[in-house]
């Protein structure tokens, strides 16, 4: 009987040498003649176990990692395939606490599946919200996702049922589903994990969106930084097709929708959805005026819902289990949860999917174990580039949109990058602001020239160049960008810049020769 | 009465027609797939880089004229996006993250490592033309940075010796 051993495909996994360990342990099983099958799953999302081999037993999946190419003769002679005791043994996968603590509803199936496997999909519930929609009305399923009190998980956290129901009441002969899987914010992806862990269940979501507003064609707007993913995504797509998951007969039902990949090519903007929709026409991803919305007037002048992959991911459960179940998850109104990702300088980095409501400092600590480095932790940047920097005192906020806002911060799309004491607080706000310069569409003149004159005022700020005047500047500079910017580029920017300067003022005054010393 | 030959002034040059003949296959068989497409010029300049790792700025016009569009379009749209190269570039692109959650892991020592090494600031190509370098604002690999990319494979925590090491290897 051969025995099942579990390799991940998942990018992070195979950045950490996952593809070696795959290949060491097909030689060895052949050497010793033993019958291994290995399946490449997705990533569970506990990278620092990565790469975490898995084992199929009698008595479940039992974990070991992080396991690298040389450690596999080793585990072979240990009788890893009995699940035996090793150094590297973990015991049984879903045991670990990491995992077994989270609530996974989006993300239930990354890393138990091969991602590929329509059959796998299946056996774990897929399809079962497609096959849910497809008996009712197009207006029971925009309802059911509305009272699901499902918000957009891109980071502007609209309702998605409002979104849907305005797509679905506009009339029009062709209607698009665009799903942003332009992932551009640092400290985030949750999203790839899903697209190379779990696609079918992103074209199910999308498939369920197009027969909610009546729309037949989708596109997944993906950054070209995601080579795995685009591999990933591609192959699913067309596995579908063949199963009779896309198409013009969805699961039998005579109803038509498909689906295509389109890579962005490295512009950071193009993660906002105006840009979005202009770069998948072919043109220059320049941020659009709102009105009209893309719900109205979006991808080539038709209705269009644009969703980021995560919210679109969410949708098959609230369908399958119903719209009370997902949102008796949650707190105030954040329903559901939250696929958290920590990053930057932590120790267990990874991804965490909690009900809305869990505290910062709980996310960090239990979950994260402190920093990467060991040293305290300074400051936490959440929401991405565009996100406030937090210290410790602000910890206790819990995970919810309205506490986020409350605090001076924004939840985004859930990314948590963690520092540790070495940071330079004042090198994090000019970075935010080269940031900006680098990527603004350079439609609006605040974001376009006001981030390198913001460069400049903190580069005469650090030199101790009249240091009060260069503050007063640089507030009146943030407040031109809150207030004259079309998008969150220019209008957000100065969220990390202010907020690190409000809550880490004597990194602004340190002497220039301090910095150039990198003290 | 003169003898001279009449001479033959075309009024217009045919687009492309002083490309090498490399980069106008790859101009063509690229707008051959994708013409149909809504939308076609984004995954056209996706080919032609494919194809060639780059798209050169001559090849605009040809571009330009397949689809019906201006050049000044064509243009916009190519010199928009960081990732399509309007130079040829070494045998392979070492994409170095400089995003948040890689610096908090010390991605500034590698960049400075990395310029050292290949002897070449972002967008420069090294003596040897064997690497050129550019900056990205994240890979996805944000748990466990530094990260970069040599053309499509992703490597983590990458110290300054892990960078000799990947370098160091036969291409």
């Amino acid at each position: 009987m051969s025995t099942t051993v579990y390799v991940p495909r998942d990018a992070t996994a195979l950045a950490l040498g996952a593809q070696s360990v795959a290949i060491a342990i097909a030689a060895e099983a052949k050497r010793c003649k033993l019958d291994v099958r290995i399946v490449r799953n997705g990533s569970r999302g506990a990278f620092w176990l990565e790469p975490l081999v898995e084992v199929q037993t009698a008595k479940g999946r039992m974990a070991y990692g992080p396991v690298r190419a040389s450690d596999v003769a080793g585990l072979f002679t240990g009788g890893f395939l009995e699940g035996k005791p090793h150094t590297l043994a973990l015991g049984e996968v879903a045991a670990i606490p990491y995992l077994q603590k989270q609530q996974r509803l989006t993300m239930a199936r990354i890393g138990v599946i091969d991602p590929l496997s329509l059959e796998d999909f299946q056996a774990q519930g897929g399809f079962a919200g497609l096959r849910a929609a497809l008996a009712i009305a197009p207006a029971a399923i925009v309802q059911a996702v509305a009272d699901s009190g499902l918000r957009g998980r891109g980071g502007a956290a609209f309702p998605t049922g409002i979104k849907w129901r305005t797509v679905h009441d506009t009339p029009g002969e062709q209607k698009y589903i665009v799903c942003n899987a332009d992932e551009g914010d640092s400290g985030t992806f949750s999203d790839r994990l899903l697209m190379e862990g779990d696609p079918y269940c992103l074209i199910e979501g999308m498939t369920i969106a197009g027969l909610a507003v009546g729309a037949n064609k989708g596109f997944i707007y993906l950054r070209c930084e995601y080579p795995h993913a685009h591999a990933t995504l591609n192959a699913a797509i067309i596995a579908a097709r063949h199963g009779g998951f896309l198409g013009g007969n969805i699961a039998g039902s005579g109803r038509a929708f498909d689906l295509e990949v389109r890579l962005g090519a490295g512009a950071y903007i193009c993660g906002e959805e105006t840009s979005l929709l202009e770069s998948l026409e072919g043109k220059r991803g320049q941020v659009r005026f709102k009105p009209p919305l893309p719900a109205i007037k979006g991808l080539f002048g038709c209705p269009t819902v644009v969703n980021n992959v995560i919210t679109f991911a969410s949708v098959p459960i609230v369908l399958e289990r119903g719209s009370a179940y997902y949102r008796d998850f949650g707190m105030g109104r954040s329903r559901g949860t939250l696929p958290v990702q920590l990053a930057g300088n932590i120790k267990r980095g990874g991804l965490v999917e909690c009900a809305f409501g869990i505290s910062l400092r709980t996310l960090l600590e239990e979950y994260g174990g402190g920093s990467r480095s060991g040293r305290p932790i300074r400051a936490v940047q959440v929401g991405g580039p565009l996100g406030s920097y937090w210290p410790e005192s602000k910890f206790d906020t819990l995970l919810d949109y309205e506490a986020f806002a409350q605090g001076g911060g924004m939840l985004g799309h859930g990314g948590i990058v963690v520092f540790d004491d070495t940071v330079d607080m004042a090198a994090q706000a000019r970075f935010a602001l080269e940031f900006c310069a680098i990527e603004s569409c350079g439609k609006c003149t605040p974001c376009r020239i006001g981030s390198t004159r913001g460069v400049e005022v903190i580069d005469r700020m650090l030199a101790g160049e009249r240091p009060a005047q260069q503050e007063a500047l640089l507030r009146d500079l943030c407040n031109t960008l809150t207030h004259g910017s079309l998008c969150a580029l220019g209008g957000l920017t100065p969220l990390p810049v202010l907020s690190a300067l409000e809550h880490f003022p004597n990194d602004f005054t340190k002497p220039m020769a301090a910095i150039a010393a990198g003290s | 009465m003169s003898t001279r030959r009449p001479v033959t002034v075309p009024l217009r040059v045919e687009p492309g027609s002083d490309l090498p003949a490399d980069e106008r296959a790859a101009v063509l068989e690229a707008v051959q797939d994708h013409r149909q497409s809504q939308g076609a010029l984004l995954p056209i300049l996706h080919a032609i880089q494919d194809r060639l790792g780059w798209v050169p700025p001559r090849a605009v016009p040809l571009i330009a004229f397949e689809l019906n569009l201006s050049r000044a379009e064509v243009h916009g749209v190519l010199s928009f996006y960081h990732y399509y190269r309007h130079t040829k570039p070494g045998k392979q692109v070492v994409y170095l993250c400089r995003a948040e959650a890689c610096q908090a892991s010390g991605s500034a020592a590698l960049e400075a490592h990395v310029k050292r090494k290949l002897g070449v600031e972002f967008h420069g190509t090294s003596a040897d033309g064997r690497y050129t370098l550019e900056p990205v604002y994240c890979l996805g690999n944000c748990a466990c940075g530094p990260s970069l990319m040599i053309d499509k494979e992703l490597h983590a925590l990458v110290t300054p010796a892990r960078f000799d090491e990947l370098v160091a290897r036969p291409s």
